[in-house]
């Protein structure tokens, strides 16, 4: 019998109050009960929407049914017969524009917890062990391939490739791997613990890692080529360039970009005392920007003790942050100030950040993107007291790969061409996730990864 | 992990490190720089590339000791392993091309120079140059540079070694003399650099200086190591390090690198107490 409740389980979380003074899980996690509780709402559609909702089109009835009978290592199996990240994906997907925005449930009330179960599964068998031991390692098939870039593109192409037998490098610039996940995405909402699991899994199934590796200064493509002996490149490099505003005083000291600010902290563990990374401590924070990047920024600002403000240029209903953060950010404090866009950073006579001069925008006609126009109201400029601004702007692809390699096409936005199959305008060289697309999702750029994975194995395959 | 295979003591806080890095080794060139990292907790740093050997497979750098990530470095030994050491960073010094010029280091900004006067040297210019030191005991390099310049003149601020005054006094007797520079370069201090620029200027020398604002990641990701020059924003781990020095905006990127000084102090003492209570 379905359950017809028509709200989700709601999911255990911190009290806001504790947290937004602590880096660790907001989100706790569905118990067993809760779990199959939830399952038992979804109506195991004939014709399920949700899965075309879903961008690797999990198998969503088939693994809900089996958390509802208790079978939560069947589902796990079932989920990653197409997502090998449920971990990450339950936790970071933005559901309510995918799978959960597409359930039969959402038309009168809510949508099945989809994301929260799919998390709840991964969960499980993370903390329960696979039944019958580690999976088999698949014999080698004798060919190399190298992957650039250690995000969830890079992974996702890595696992694949590896489960098929081939012997693959990833070649990651950082220290460390995971792309976003490990420097973006801050602890509280993704905990590295989950990452590293992840990436040891990898291992077991023999990728070879290489990290303080930068393409196209430590080795180029082509060399990975020639000299290396590596049939296919896969390049995941994702969009690391950081937007600033063209504004006055967008270099004063306590200007940063969410890119280091979040590095800073996520990477380099700056919160904690052990860490030798500095890091400012700011009374007052504005973030200019309504995205992922700018709630996660304005979140860590919160729990170093910051007052902190969203500085958004349109309205609530156009944030395109996951709901879920904008609601876990007002929740822990957040002060939005939207229709309101900067227009010069003011500061002392040391240069030091004193404020920010805003003014105020309305909605205008929609532009080419959909979205309602925000547009100035002349004479509305007002300052607001800060001591840090943190931009949120966005991230373009990083030019560094494309200037080193020859005959690698790009397009106007900087991001690598491709066809369907993930293939570059150079022969075996492939390109997926952030790298090609911009700055998107994780679900995306490991789809990306799966989609070159397939063509590079069909490709060396016939020879 | 990256080993110490050699580590020599020019002076008393100014230290040279030969990493076993090849593939870092096979690729650089001179003006590029590495990050590293001592250990799991360490922060990212950069350093100029003294001097490579692609046959060893080892790179070369020289770090004065300022605070604690370099206080920490000083306490490892050869047949030690460096956690992290990533490169080669930035675009190469360009040296094409030109006849007559003119090196202006400061300080550890010698062992920086260095191998960017070599390269000089090596496509054949006529090389001049020009180094400063607070004081004799700071002097290093001497010889090496003695070897690669037909001109060399060494200042200390006290006027216990050389000639007494600054690189820029230095400079101007030698632009003063006649000597037409197709190009000054010059690696030091940023105020060093930034006064060299101010000489040159009236006489429209070209000069170049290489810009050392506060990094992380060095591939162009966190936008930190941003200058504003010739009204325009660079990232320096990608755009550079070596900029136009008449176009830079000084009075910035000095204040920029400021940004975190109470942090560095204070970890600079927490440091050098954790040894001193070690050496107890
Ligand atoms: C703060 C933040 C929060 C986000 N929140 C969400 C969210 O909640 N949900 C969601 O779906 N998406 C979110 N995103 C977006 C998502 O993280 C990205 O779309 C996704 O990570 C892209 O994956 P990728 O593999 O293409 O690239 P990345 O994750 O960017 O990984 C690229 C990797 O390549 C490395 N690299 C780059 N250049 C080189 C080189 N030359 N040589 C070697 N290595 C190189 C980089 O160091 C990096 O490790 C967020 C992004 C940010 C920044
Ligand atoms: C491209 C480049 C090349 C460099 N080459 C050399 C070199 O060959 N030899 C050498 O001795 N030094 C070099 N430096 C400077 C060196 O990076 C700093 O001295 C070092 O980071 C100081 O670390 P610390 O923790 O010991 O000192 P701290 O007390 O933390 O810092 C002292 C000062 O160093 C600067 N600094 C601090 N952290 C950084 C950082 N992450 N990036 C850049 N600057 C920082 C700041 O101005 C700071 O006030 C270079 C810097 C750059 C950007
Ligand atoms: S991968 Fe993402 S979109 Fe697909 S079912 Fe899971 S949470 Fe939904
Ligand atoms: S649309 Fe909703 S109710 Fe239907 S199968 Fe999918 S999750 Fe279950
Ligand atoms: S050091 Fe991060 S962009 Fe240059
Ligand atoms: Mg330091």
């Amino acid at each position: 019998m379905a359950n017809m409740s028509l709200k989700k389980n709601p999911m255990p979380s911190q009290d806001p109050n504790v947290r937004n003074k602590n880096f660790d899980e907001v989100a706790l996690g569905y118990t067993e009960e809760m779990a199959i509780d939830e399952a038992k709402r979804c109506l195991n559609c004939k014709n399920p929407k949700c899965v075309n909702g879903c961008p690797v089109n999990v198998h969503i009835p088939e693994f809900i049914s089996k958390v509802a009978e208790g079978k939560f290592d069947e589902a796990y199996g079932v989920i990653t017969s197409t997502n090998s990240l449920p971990a990450i994906c339950g936790r970071v997907c933005p559901q309510e524009n995918q799978c959960e925005g597409q359930c039969i449930r959402g038309i009168k009330g809510e949508s099945v917890g989809i994301g929260r179960l799919e998390r709840f599964v991964a969960d499980y068998h993370n903390a329960h062990g696979h039944q019958g031991g580690a999976p088999a390692v698949p014999e080698r098939n004798g060919h190399k391939v190298a992957v650039v870039g250690s995000g969830p593109a890079g992974l996702t192409c890595a696992g694949d490739l590896a489960r098929k037998g081939y012997d693959v490098t990833v070649f990651e610039a950082l220290h460390q791997v995971g792309g976003v996940l490990v420097y973006g995405i801050p602890e509280f909402r993704l905990p590295k613990a989950i990452v590293a699991k992840e990436v040891a899994r990898l291992e077991h199934f023999g990728v070879k890692i290489m990290t303080d590796t930068v393409v196209g200064r430590t080795i180029t493509v082509d060399e990975l080529m020639d000299d290396m002996g590596f049939e296919a490149v896969f390049i995941g490099s994702g969009a690391g360039l950081p937007m600033f505003m063209n504004i006055p005083g967008v270099n004063y000291k306590g200007v940063l970009s969410a890119n280091e600010f979040l590095t800073r902290i996520n990477l380099m563990k700056a919160y904690l005392p052990d860490s030798d990374t500095p890091l400012i401590h700011p009374k007052k924070v504005a973030v200019v920007g309504g995205g992922n990047v700018a709630m996660d920024a304005a979140r860590c600002a919160k729990r170093l003790g910051a007052e902190v403000y969203i500085v958004y240029r349109r309205g609530m209903e156009e944030l395109p942050a996951r709901r879920e953060e904008v609601e876990h950010a007002e929740e822990e404090g957040i002060i939005f100030k939207t229709l309101c866009n900067p227009v010069e950073v003011l500061a002392d006579e040391n240069d030091d950040v004193k404020g920010i001069r805003c003014i105020r925008m309305e909605l205008g006609e929609p532009d080419a993107s959909g979205r309602r126009r925000p547009i100035e109201v002349p004479g509305s400029e007002f300052d607001v007291d800060v001591d840090c601004v943190i931009m949120a702007l966005g991230t373009s692809p990083n030019p560094l790969i494309k200037s080193t390699t020859e005959g690698l096409e790009i397009n106007k936005k900087g991001g690598i061409v491709v066809n369907e199959d993930g293939l570059t305008s150079r022969e075996h060289v492939y390109a997926g996730g952030d790298a090609v697309t911009g700055a998107a999702t994780v679900i995306l750029a490991m789809g990306a990864g799966k989609t070159a994975a397939r063509a590079i194995d069909e490709a060396l395959s016939k020879k | 992990m990256y080993r110490i295979v050699r580590k020599e003591a020019l002076r008393p806080t100014v230290t040279l490190y030969e990493i076993e890095a090849p593939l870092v080794a096979k690729k650089a060139q001179p003006g590029q720089f590495i990050i590293l990292r001592v250990d799991e907790n360490g922060e990212r740093i950069p350093i100029t590339i003294n001097d490579f050997d692609p046959e060893k497979g080892t790179v070369t750098i020289i770090v004065q000791t300022v605070g604690a990530t370099t206080e920490k470095l000083s306490h490892l030994n050869e047949g030690d392993c460096l956690q992290d050491f990533v490169g080669p960073l930035g675009k190469a010094t360009e040296t094409e091309g030109k006849k007559k010029v003119c090196v202006v280091g400061g300080g550890v900004g010698c062992a920086i120079a260095y191998p960017v006067l070599k390269k000089f040297h090596d496509c054949g210019a006529e090389v001049h140059a020009v180094i400063g030191f607070k004081n004799k005991d700071l002097v290093i390099l001497e010889d090496q540079f003695r070897a690669a310049s037909s001109v060399l003149k060494v200042c200390t601020d006290d006027g216990s070694y050389g000639q007494k005054g600054l690189v820029t006094d230095a400079l101007k007797e030698l632009i003063e003399a006649g000597n037409q520079y197709d190009e000054v370069f010059a690696i030091g201090p940023m105020v060093m650099m930034k006064f060299v620029s101010k000489t040159t200027e009236p006489y429209g020398i070209p000069t170049t200086v290489s810009m050392s604002p506060i990094m992380i990641d060095g591939t162009g990701m966190c936008g930190g190591c941003r200058l504003s020059v010739g009204g325009e924003m660079k990232f320096a781990c990608v755009d550079g390090p070596d900029f136009d020095g008449h176009k830079v905006d000084w009075d910035l990127a000095v204040k920029r690198n400021q940004m975190y000084q109470e942090f560095e102090k204070h970890k600079y003492e927490e440091t050098c107490n954790l040894f001193k209570k070690e050496a107890q």
